[in-house]
Formats: C-alpha cells, structure tokens, sequence
C-alpha cells in the first residue's frame, strides 16, 4: 500500500530534517546534548509499602494488607465486596490456590484459555490478576501481561479488578519501576501502568471515578518480606 | 450490558441537512477562513457562562497543579532532563526517526511517513479500506485534530467516533475543541446533559431518559454509549504521547480506559504521531512520566499508562499495526532557531491553564487547535505567517510569561512570541501593505516613543506637556477620546489617568539631599 508514495515522503522529510539542523556540528547526540539526569534511582521514604498504601487509597481505590498464606481468601473476600458474586475471568497463569479458593466461594472461574471473546469478557463480573512492580510515590501499579497478568483485555473489560500485589514488588519511585520492568519491555511484553480506577474530569475538571475500564479497582497488598 | 446494539446510519438532523455518519461540525470545514483574533474574540467574550465555566476550570486545575508540583522535591531538575532530553532528538530527529523505524518494524509495526496532513489523512483511509471497515474508533489526538481527520474519513464514508468523553461531547455537541487535554472545558454539566440526551439517540445507545447532570450519571451515559462502539471496532486510531526510539514502543497517557480499550480490542491499530514525539530510549520516559501527569491533570499518576512494542504475541492487541511520522510543518519549526524550541512540547496544556488571555478568551478565538501560548507560537510556525489569522496569533499575549514559568519542557514562550511579531511584521514590510490599520497606528507610535526615549531632553519635554494634561484632567482616567489616531488604539486598552507629576521632580523634592 502507497509503498512508492511512502518511500518518496520519507526521503523527503528527512531531507528536511537535515537542512533544518546545519547547524548542528557535532554528530554524535550523548556529546552534543548532554542529559544531567540519573535513571532510576529512588526516593528516600520510611515505609514504602505503607506509603504506597496510602497512595493509591488517596484515588479511592480499597486496598487490604494480608500475610501471604491469606491471598486466597483475601482474593474472595474482593470479589465479594466488589458485588463480583457471578464470574470472574483468570489469567492461565495465575496461582491454583487462589482459583481453588474462588471456585469454593461459589464464583465460575473463566480462565482466559482458550481466549474469551470480548461479549464473555463484557459479560463477566470481576478479574483477578498479579502485579509485575508497584511505585509509592504514585500509587500505581504495574502490569506487564505475564503469565500471572494475562492480555490486556482481560483486566480491561469486566467493571472490576482484583489485583494482587507482592509488598517486595513495591519500590519507592517511577524510575526504579521502570528498571524493573524494563526487561518484560525488552521480550516484547506491553506495560499496563494503573493509578486508582479509571477516572475522568472531562466534565467541569470535577473527577468522577469509573468510566470505561473497571470501575473498581481492589488492590491486595501481600506481606511477603 | 450489551443489548441488540444499534447500527451505524445517516442522520440529517442537526447536520445542516447533509445525511451524515457522524454529528458535523458547527463550523464545517477547518479553522480556515475564521476571523482573526481580535474579531473573533469579540464574541467569545460575550458568551458569558462559557467565560464562567472557563474561569471555573483553569482555577481548579492551576491549583492542583500547582500542589502536585510543590510534593515534587526534584521538579527543576527533572525540567532540565526534560528539555536536553527533546533539544537532543530534536537536533538529531533524522537519527533517532531511523532508529524509531528500525525497531518498530522489528516490532511488526508498518512505518508510514507523512509529508502534510492531506497525506496522513489519506494514508489512514487507504488502511480502512483495506480492512473493509465503515467505523474506527478513536483515542483523543490532537494531532488528527490537526489534520482534520474525522471529516476526512467521513467524506470518504468511513465513521470516526470520538471516545474521550471530552471529545465526545465536542463532537455530538457539533462543536470544536478549545483546549488540548480537556477539549470540552467550555462547556458546564447542565450543557452536556442537553447534548446526549439530544444526540446520542442519532449516532449509537441513547443517553438514559432520566440522566441528570450530576457528572457521574452523564459520565455513565457515556460508558454505556460507547462500549457497543468499543466491543464491535474493527480499527482503532491514535496518537501518541512518546515513541521510544531504542526498543520500538509507543506510549499513550490516559485517563478514563479509552484508550486502552482502542489499544487493545480492535484487530488493526493506526497510530499518527508528530515526528517530534520521538524520545531516545524506554529509560527517558521516567522524566516524562513524573512531568506530565502532575503539570496536566494535576495527579501524581494519570490513571492508565499503555506501552507496547509493536504487535504482542498469544493474540493481546491489535495484530496489525501501523505508524505515521508526519511532519506537516514541523521541520520548518526546526529550521528556525528560535521557533524550534516549542517541539519540545509535550502537551500538558499547562501554559493554557495560567494565561490569563486564554482564560477570558476561551480556546475557539484562536483559530487552531492548539490555543493559549503553546497555539500562537507553534500555529504560525506549523502554517506560515500569510494568513491573517496566523499573523493575528503571536499578538494575543500580555507578555506576562507565566506560561514560561509553568513548562515543564522550559519553552520560552514570550521570546518565541516576539520572534514571531517580528516575523509578521517582516512579511508585511515585504509586501508593502499593512493590511491592519491598528498595528500600522501601533507603529507609528512605538517609533515616536523610541524617538522621544532616546533623548534625555527630548525626554522631559514631553513629561512636561503630560503634566499639563494630567492637570487639566484632574486625574481623571484616559477613556475613549474622539482623536482619529488614539481613538483606535484606546479601543483596547484602558489607561491610568495621567499624572500630575512627573517622577522626576518628585524624586527632587522627597528623597534628593538625603530628605
């Protein structure tokens, strides 16, 4: 399609692009324009888990502390307090112990293999996933699709998102996250990054939380250090 | 949740009786043919709850902005990183586009390049068509803002659904955007229930009868109006925030799930991305992630972040994706040395948000799509200075440089500002006219104060003639007088009244000889 076209244009603007930086000597970007700034490194906090807590409170999202041997019932107990009593759809890779305990609740578990279509998805309660890193500073939490995360229309479509997170994946700041994850962005992995539910101020900078992605977000916070 | 769903037809109402797919722009056409600035403002300023409304806003949101900023303890530093960080693609754009390329095509993603708008718009309508799709929907993007890109795909019968619930409202209230992150600041709750109710029956699920205008019940309608859309997309369209060079990944910055829904469920994706969207590496965006959040929105995190590195394997996404490079002007903003300093722009609308023309004016007097500071210097830069709404632009500032203070990418907006009136009047000596008579006025004068500052007796000849008029009006302040010359300048300008002093014989008679 418009390869010829696209071949054309693409010389062209790059020969602009030359004749706008004449001026520009020194070829090699790192000398010509340094950048004073050192990557991923933290912020010094007392708690950061605490303070991650606090965050992501702060976009009115719940969140629970539990020991690691509570995940399972800290999942149900989620779904449950979301009004997730139906459905909930799973990644293949998420951890049997806590499908175990969801199905004894009574809950149809949907694991996404083969995939659900995007009606299953729509028709489902509530997903359940892990969590990849997590920064304190913003409350935020980062997916990147793994096995334990699934793709991403599955922690999109259904109006709520139980989501586990490990305390010794929560690091202090942005950058220190993306070290983390960079790796999974290196394999080809997306990176879904969450601050609270989706919200929007679209009307009168008023925020009003829960519009297309899941309305609530209920976040499991495991003491696993 | 989804019923039977709705189908997509031709509506006349509301359409200036074109049978139309999607709601038609009051204005039809582009910004093109508008008045310039000073006229236009004219009736901006009249709108009375639309200023209300402006006013509103911009307060809320400088507030936050401002405290979000305040818990950052780095913040001028980040600023700097964020500046060498977008001087060096600029400076090196052919590198870093070539590098873009590379990986994103390792990646799977089909690489476009775009020389104008016409041909970016022409290259996303080839790509519907090949995929046999009458609807796309679309990710808030100003820059198919830019290119005018609904009414492209409309004329070429292919239906462009906005799903921002700001550009949502923009477009079923057959309206324009007036601001880059919040396109429907204009409007309050009570307008926006109005216009769902009365439109969205026309173009998809209907707004429920009993909606009231409480903001999560209009944002519901919304939710519910555009998940049918969602759920049945075949093709996506966005923009981008950030394309990282080094590992081939796109970035988008959002807020309500829309965007993730167009990333991930339809099964072809075009992205159109400014050529200055390029950042060097996946590292860089730890500045631009801490920036623009808090400058925006005012949140320490906007809600949802997406990443993703061309097509994902196991199915996740779209699995055909392309990206356009356009360039629609922006490497003549390269080629000026000072213009070039607005690429830098991120487009957090911050500089917006604390002008305060901007905020009495509103974003539709400007004739662009981008408004306020970041509007005048980047539109006359992206278009030229022929037309006379394009020259008008660098002129509808107080140089009060607050937005200088605000960027978070540090563009001098004020410098670029009078870089570019320089520019405009250039071209008007070139072609011999003044077409405006209040600047040609404004010239005259300015020389006859360069002339009467230049000169110290000069100087204070003229002071004692002000002190006689300051006399002879008792202090009155100066309104509109019918003198042929000052009347036009006066027009838009309030002057003190005139002292009955001057400076200088009153430093003489208070502080001179130690008094």
């Amino acid at each position: 399609m418009s390869t010829i076209q696209d071949s054309t244009a693409r010389a062209e603007i790059l020969a602009r692009i030359r004749r706008a930086t004449t001026d520009v000597t020194d070829k090699n970007p790192e000398t010509d324009t340094p950048i004073n700034w050192t990557y991923g490194t933290g912020i010094d906090m007392e708690d950061v888990v605490g303070t991650f807590v606090e965050k992501v409170i702060d976009y009115s999202a719940t969140v629970v502390r539990v020991k690691k041997a509570d995940v399972p019932k800290a999942v149900v107990d989620g779904l449950k307090a979301t009004g997730a009593d139906k459905s909930a759809v799973v990644p293949p890779g998420l951890d049997p112990s806590w499908i175990k305990a969801i199905k004894a609740a009574g809950i149809e578990v949907r694991i996404d293999d083969p995939q659900l279509s995007h009606t299953e998805l729509d028709n489902t309660d509530a997903v359940v996933t892990a969590a990849s890193s997590a920064v304190a500073d913003t409350g935020t939490i980062v997916l990147t699709h793994v096995a334990d995360q699934g793709r991403r229309a599955i922690s999109l479509v259904p109006d709520r998102h139980i989501c586990v997170v490990r305390a010794s994946q929560v690091v202090s700041d942005v950058g220190e996250a993306m070290q983390a994850v960079k790796p999974a962005v290196h394999e080809g992995h997306p990176l879904t990054w969450i601050s609270g539910g989706s919200a929007t101020s679209d009307i009168e900078l008023s925020r009003v939380d829960g519009v297309h992605g899941p309305r609530q977000l209920y976040v499991v916070v495991v003491d696993d250090q | 949740m989804t019923t039977t769903g709705t189908e997509l037809r031709r509506i006349t109402e509301g359409n200036h009786g074109v049978a139309r797919l999607t709601p038609a722009p009051d204005a039809p056409g582009t910004f093109l043919g508008m008045p310039k600035f000073p006229k236009a403002v004219k009736k901006e300023l009249e709108l009375s709850v639309q200023r209300k409304n402006m006013r509103n806003a911009t307060t809320t949101i400088r507030n936050k902005r401002a405290l979000r900023v305040s818990e950052s303890p780095d913040w001028e530093d980040l600023r700097d990183a964020a500046t060498a960080i977008k001087n060096r693609v600029a400076r090196h754009l052919d590198y870093y586009l070539e590098e873009a390329e590379k990986n994103l095509q390792a990646n799977g993603v089909h690489v476009h390049w775009a020389r104008d708008g016409e041909e970016a718009n022409r290259i996303v309508a080839e790509i519907a068509k090949a995929k046999g799709v009458d609807e796309v929907v679309k990710i808030k993007s100003i820059t198919t803002q830019e290119t005018d890109l609904n009414e492209y795909l409309e004329e070429e019968n292919i239906a462009c659904w906005e799903t921002d619930l700001a550009e949502l409202i923009v477009q079923l209230g057959h309206d324009r955007p007036s601001h880059i992150v919040v396109p429907a600041i204009h409007r309050n709750r009570a307008e926006v229930r109005e216009i769902f109710l009365r439109e969205m029956k026309n173009y998809g699920r209907p707004a429920p009868t009993d909606v009231t205008s409480n903001p999560p019940e209009l944002a519901n309608a919304a939710r519910l109006h555009l998940r049918e859309k969602f759920l049945r997309a075949k093709m996506a369209v966005s923009g981008g925030n950030f394309v990282c060079a080094d590992t081939g990944s796109l970035v988008i910055v959002e807020s309500e799930g829309n965007g993730r829904m167009c990333l991930t469920l339809p099964e072809t994706l075009v992205s159109l991305v400014g050529i200055e969207k390029i950042i060097p590496k996946f590292d860089d965006l730890e500045v631009f992630l801490k920036l623009l959040p808090r400058s925006a929105t005012g949140e320490r995190m906007n809600p949802y972040n997406s990443v993703w590195s061309g097509v994902t394997e196991g199915n996740d996404g779209p699995q055909e994706q392309h990206i356009i490079f356009m360039d629609n002007g922006r490497t003549d903003v390269l080629a000026d040395k000072i213009g070039r300093e607005v690429l830098r722009c991120i487009r957090c609308a911050s500089c917006i948000n604390v002008c305060p023309v901007y905020e009495r004016a509103g974003g539709h007097a400007y004739g662009s799509v981008y408004p306020g500071p970041i509007g005048i210097t980047l539109t006359p830069q992206l278009r030229g200075v022929d037309d006379p709404v394009d020259r008008a632009m660098p002129y509808a500032c107080s140089l009060c440089a607050a937005c200088n203070e605000v960027c978070p990418v540090k563009i001098p907006f004020t410098d670029i500002i009078l870089h570019l009136r320089n520019r405009v009047a250039d071209a008007e000596k070139a072609e011999k006219i003044s077409k405006d008579p209040e600047v040609a006025v404004e010239k005259v004068l300015m020389k006859t104060a360069g002339w009467i500052f230049g000169d110290a007796k000069r100087f204070e000849a003229v002071q004692l003639g002000t002190r006689g008029a300051g006399k002879l009006l008792h202090g009155k302040p100066l309104g509109p007088i019918p003198v042929p010359v000052a009347d036009r300048w006066l027009r838009y300008r309030d002057v003190d009244a005139l002292p009955t002093d001057t400076f200088r014989s009153w430093w003489k008679k208070n502080r001179e000889d130690g008094k």
